[in-house]
């Protein structure tokens, strides 16, 4: 393995953050931040579906118990959707979803779900921004017992 | 499997702010990885070419490449893969340009991220599987829905090029919006003689069927296989007996119906043809109207009637066709002017909108193309226009410009003069939008060699003072309140999407917007497409447009429709939902979840089973999210493939 | 105490002041009407235009003080004859869905409100719950042979977000109840005008023009007089009529009325009690020829 993942041990600032985006609004809105040179923190690693209805709200969880410190879901927005409808499903699920995170034991403010459509760019870079800053102010998520050491907690990326 | 990855530097704008080369030397360290190398442009020629030699070379699988967005170049790298002989779907990207480089400023974090981003593809590459397009036969006909100029454009350009075509309109005649104006801008033609002649075409053309007074009831089917119910609304005259020769209208003795036609301008009566240029040319029994309905003794129509044509008993009827692609072309509607209460239409006779004046100006209109006064019949000699009544106006929901009311004032204004050469025309206007071919210079003429006076600011109160009209307003270049005594106010409305166009839209299962306006494709590249497979756009409907555009996006639906029906079988998309039968419980969840019917229920061996319509299915994953056993799976982003990219990020041992 | 029937009345100071016979005359319709009146204890002035040109926060702690105030009383429905005092009470309620513009009203009147009031005007009221077929049944002296513009004024119905009653910008309410009485309502274009209002005093020449327009355009109908809901819409064109033909030359005479003084004279009250001799522009032709036509008619 090369040594590149090591490579920004010094700055030890990154947390874990994964978002899920529909491929037509969010994702071409994140795409558009990029085309306008929105600057935004760099933690966020997005997993492109094609609609927000996608999101079993398994696959949050997973990503929270695999060690995740952060989940942000994104679709277009209501009476917007590219499937007529799959944000409405995804809107109804997500709220329920969120409402169960305690039981889990995950705080439940590690986990958002919003609207951004392909033009809205600054909308994107706030989105990120804010969702950054408020896992920051949480810090990383408390390691459960018993959970392995992974490659990128030796990294240094993670302060934990 | 054999994995080659290759990391772009797009110039400078990946490898300024992502050391490319460290991200190249990273991937050679990933799982399946047996080829690693970064290319300077790798969507450019050389760069196409380096990628179909590595695969030929290094036995390759499947292919990954870090650059910009896939949905900037997915489309272009797939068709590269597939040159080289692999399926076009062992193919990923990681977009390492719009979500790495050019919004993260730390080289090092930024490389790092870059790095994550192309081994979640790597993983998520290593469970995809090879997917075939399915062929499926196509019915070589349209729907068209709507029978306004764009309607019918796209109507006569299908039929001319060998496909049969099915027009449906809601009223009882084709022709829409532009049969009931005058002239058009910007060269003040005759509406009706440019028109005339295509509707003539419409209802003579042998592979164009003719519903007029009839709606679209429901849809059902997919691309190349739709199948539509059509309702025939009673008429009550049997059509196929009419020949149109009005002596109905001409005893029905009930005179003061609400005359549509002519936008309640002047009266009609129960029974009627609306316009003599009328296509068809049949009557059609207003049930509101007529004396018969009401428990009158009455009866005239069917007693002069000399082909026997009249059916006081007639039933809606339902029509079922299939065809192979849609298109909706339903127009618009005038916005609902009378919300102005302080322009008090509706209240005062003499403040008219700018479509009943088009029917005062006709000489097939009531006032057989004489500008009179509503109120006495008198020759106005002072007439002001309003602009922007129902147009970009936030308070009463209407925000936009509906993009002719500045063209069509003019033409009233320039109409006005040649009508009445010792009148004068006042026109208040916010500001003028007239882009288009000889659109500004047309304006123009209407100020500099018609007289007509251009008041730039909105009015505020319309009131009769005597037997004339005031008109209040605001001159925002001399910034004074001014005052114009008028004989005649007309109103320049604006538009809105057509009464119902959510529910059609609903029934097409197409997108619209806030307005309920539909939703094209893409705003710039697919402009007449929806994203529905096989619905197609023109006209209005999509949003406010003038008769050339309209035309020109009739003309460009039907293109579309050709190039989808120029073949006898489609291909769908493979990337759709898959039942694993044996972790189906017939539960029907997904089924019911479907925005698109693309499910249905199968009867296996005495058990239900979900079975899903391949070239019905859109890809979303609905169902895929809903399946509480994990039966239903999308092909290309199945649970496994995102947890995967998931794990790839998080659980790296 | 019984709530049907009983409102909290907030007079607003014209009532104590310029426009006492428009306070004597609703409280005298109403009692004939069978609506009990009960007093905001201790009222306040609503701050009209200038506390709110001033400040909102000022301005709405003015009404708010008013609510409090009416709290005591137990009534659920508050209500006032001056279209003015009643906008401002509806801008406070309006405001105050601002928690932080709420914090700040609640600072200035040391006491939160705990009660959601409605808010209507006097005329509301009589419409809705009495209604013109109602009225119709108690008169007693119909208005017939009497031909009126109704004269809303600027504020009766506007913003029609927070006013929320009648036709933004042709409302026909007292146009409804004075038909109901026998009165002839004529068409008139200038009901929503705005008479110049608290002008009068800074700018007499505003209000001369604007005044002007709305009775020469009011005369031009053929009415014998204007009828109005609006305090300060009376002051202008009755009190300064007189100005307003010196500044236009002009010669109108057209009696100024309160709609609540001709209701109460349809239902056959004392005019004494409806204080017609409170009126600048003198009535007392225009009253004499009430009745007169369908007399001539009894007699022919």
């Amino acid at each position: 393995m090369s040594d590149v993942t090591r490579e920004p041990a010094g700055t030890g600032r990154e947390l874990r953050l994964v978002g899920f985006l529909c491929n037509w609004c969010s994702y071409g809105g994140a795409d558009t931040a990029g085309v306008g040179r929105f600057i935004q923190p760099t933690d966020l690693r997005i997993v492109r579906l094609p609609c927000s209805g996608r999101v079993n709200p398994l696959f949050i969880a997973k990503t929270l118990l695999y060690g995740a410190d952060g989940v942000l879901v994104s679709g277009c927005h209501p009476r917007d959707c590219h499937y007529a409808e799959g944000n409405f499903y995804a809107r109804r699920r997500l709220e329920v979803f969120r409402h169960l995170l305690p039981t889990l034991g995950i705080d439940p403010r590690r986990f958002e779900y919003t609207w951004v459509s392909a033009s809205e760019g600054q909308r994107w870079q706030q989105v990120v921004s804010k969702f950054t800053e408020q896992i920051h102010s949480l810090g990383p998520a408390p390691r459960l017992p018993g959970a392995p050491e992974l490659e990128w907690m030796q990294s240094g990326v993670n302060p934990a | 499997m054999r994995i080659g990855v290759f990391i772009c530097h797009c110039g400078s704008n990946i490898a300024a702010t992502v050391d490319v080369k460290k991200v190249a030397e990273a991937a050679w360290g990933m799982n399946d990885v047996v080829y690693s190398t970064d290319s300077m442009y790798t969507c450019s020629e050389p760069g196409q070419q380096a990628i179909e030699e590595a695969i030929r070379e290094h036995k390759l699988h499947g292919v990954v490449v870090a650059s910009c967005s896939p949905r900037m170049h997915e489309p272009t790298f797939r068709r590269t893969v597939e040159r080289a002989g692999l399926n076009r779907y062992m193919f990923e990207m990681a977009n390492i340009r719009e979500h790495v480089s050019w919004i993260g400023r730390d080289k090092a974090l930024n490389t790092l991220k870059a790095t994550e981003l192309v081994r979640m593809a790597v993983e998520k590459l290593r469970l995809n599987r090879v997917l075939t397009p399915k062929k499926i036969p196509a019915t070589r006909k349209v729907l068209v829905i709507g029978g306004g100029v764009a309607g019918i454009q796209a109507s006569l350009d299908c039929a001319d090029a060998g496909l049969e075509v099915v027009l449906v309109e809601r009223e009882p005649s084709i022709g829409g919006k532009m049969s009931k104006l005058d002239k058009t801008f910007p060269t003040v033609d005759c509406s009706s003689c440019i028109l005339g002649p295509r509707m003539v075409d419409v209802a003579q053309h042998e592979r164009i069927t003719l519903y007029a007074y009839s709606e679209i009831d429901s849809v059902s089917g997919y691309v190349g296989n739709f199948e539509v119910n059509i309702r025939k609304k009673a008429s009550y005259v049997d059509w196929e007996k009419c020949t149109g020769c009005g002596a109905c209208t001409e005893k029905c003795p009930s005179r003061k119906t609400f005359d549509r036609f002519n936008e309640g301008l002047g009266a009609t009566t129960a029974i009627n043809i609306p316009f003599p240029q009328a296509i068809p040319k049949k009557a059609t029994i207003t049930a509101g109207a007529c004396r018969q309905f009401q428990g009158k003794k009455c009866g005239v129509c069917a007693k002069f009637c000399p082909t026997g044509a009249i059916n006081h008993e007639q039933k809606d009827e339902i029509v079922t066709v299939k065809v192979g692609a849609i298109v909706a072309a339903t127009g618009y509607d005038l916005t609902d002017w009378t919300v102005y209460g302080e322009y008090g239409a509706g209240r005062y006779p003499d403040v008219i909108t700018s479509l009943q004046y088009e029917r005062m100006l006709s000489a097939s209109g009531p006032y057989g193309g004489h500008i009179k006064r509503p109120s006495n019949g008198e020759e106005p000699k002072s007439i002001v226009f309003i602009q922007c009544v129902g147009s970009r106006d936030p308070s009463i929901g209407r925000p936009y410009c509906s993009g002719f009311c500045c063209m069509y004032t003019a033409k009233q204004a320039i109409m006005t003069k040649d009508h009445i050469p010792d009148s004068r025309s006042y026109v208040f206007y916010m500001d003028i939008r007239s882009p288009g071919k000889g659109y500004d210079e047309f304006t123009r003429r209407a100020q500099e060699e018609y007289g007509a006076q251009y008041v730039r600011g909105r009015v505020s109160q319309v009131y009769p003072r005597g037997d004339k009209m005031v008109v209040r307003g605001a001159d925002t270049l001399l910034g004074l309140p001014v005052e114009v005594e008028a004989d005649l106010v007309v109103l320049a409305v604006g538009g809105e999407a057509s009464r119902d166009a959510p529910k059609l839209a609903e029934k097409l299962r197409i997108s619209y917007d806030g307005f309920g306006f539909f939703m094209e494709g893409h705003p710039k590249l697919k402009p007449v497409e929806t994203n529905t497979a096989g619905v197609f756009l023109a006209g209005s409907c999509q949003g406010l447009k003038d008769i050339p555009s309209s035309v020109s996006q009739g003309s460009a639906a039907a293109a579309k429709v050709m190039a989808l029906l120029s073949r006898d079988m489609l291909e769908s998309d493979p990337q759709t939902a898959l039942v694993d039968i044996k972790r189906c419980i017939g539960c029907s969840k997904c089924v019911k979840v479907c925005p698109f019917g693309a499910i249905r229920e199968q009867d296996l061996r005495g058990q239900i089973k979900a079975e899903v319509l391949e070239a019905v299915c859109q890809g979303c994953g609905l169902c895929n999210a809903t399946c509480p056993q994990g039966a239903i799976q999308l092909s290309h982003a199945t649970d496994n493939q995102i947890l995967a990219e998931v794990e790839a990020l998080l659980c790296q041992m | 105490m019984s709530q049907k029937n009983s409102y909290a009345y907030y007079p607003g100071c014209s009532a104590a002041g310029t426009s006492r016979e428009y306070d004597i005359s609703t409280r005298a319709l109403c009692a004939a009407l069978g609506l009990r009146l009960v007093d905001v204890p201790d009222w306040n002035c609503c701050g009209s235009t200038p506390a709110h040109t001033v400040d909102h926060a000022l301005s709405a702690a003015l009404s708010a003080r008013n609510l409090a105030q009416s709290e005591a009383l137990g009534l659920d429905r508050l209500i006032t004859p001056c279209p003015s005092c009643l906008k401002n009470v509806h801008n406070a309620i309006e405001h105050m869905q601002d928690q932080h513009f709420r914090e700040k009203v609640d600072k200035l009147t040391l006491r939160p409100l705990r009660r959601n009031h409605r808010v209507l005007s006097v005329l509301q009221v009589i419409l809705e719950d009495v209604t013109p077929a109602g009225l119709a049944n108690m008169v007693r002296k119909p208005l017939t042979n009497l031909k009126l513009v109704a004269y809303y004024g600027c504020l009766l119905t506007r913003p029609g977000r927070s006013m929320r009653f009648d036709d933004e910008e042709n409302p026909t309410s007292i146009d409804r109840l004075l038909e109901a009485v026998g009165a002839t309502m004529l068409p008139f274009p200038f009901k929503m005008e705005c008479c110049g209002g608290s002008f009068g005093i800074p700018r007499g020449d505003v209000v001369a023009r604007l005044g002007g327009r709305i009775l020469s355009l009011a005369a031009s109908t053929g009415a014998d007089a204007v009828v109005v809901a609006c305090p300060l819409c009376q002051m202008n064109l009755d009190t300064r009529q007189r100005q307003i033909n010196a500044a236009g030359g002009t010669n109108i005479r057209l009696p100024v009325f309160y709609y609540t003084q001709l209701l109460g004279l349809a239902l056959g009250l004392e005019e004494e009690k409806l204080c017609f001799d409170q009126l600048e522009v003198d009535p007392g032709p225009v009253l004499s020829r009430i009745g007169q036509a369908a007399a001539e008619e009894a007699t022919a």
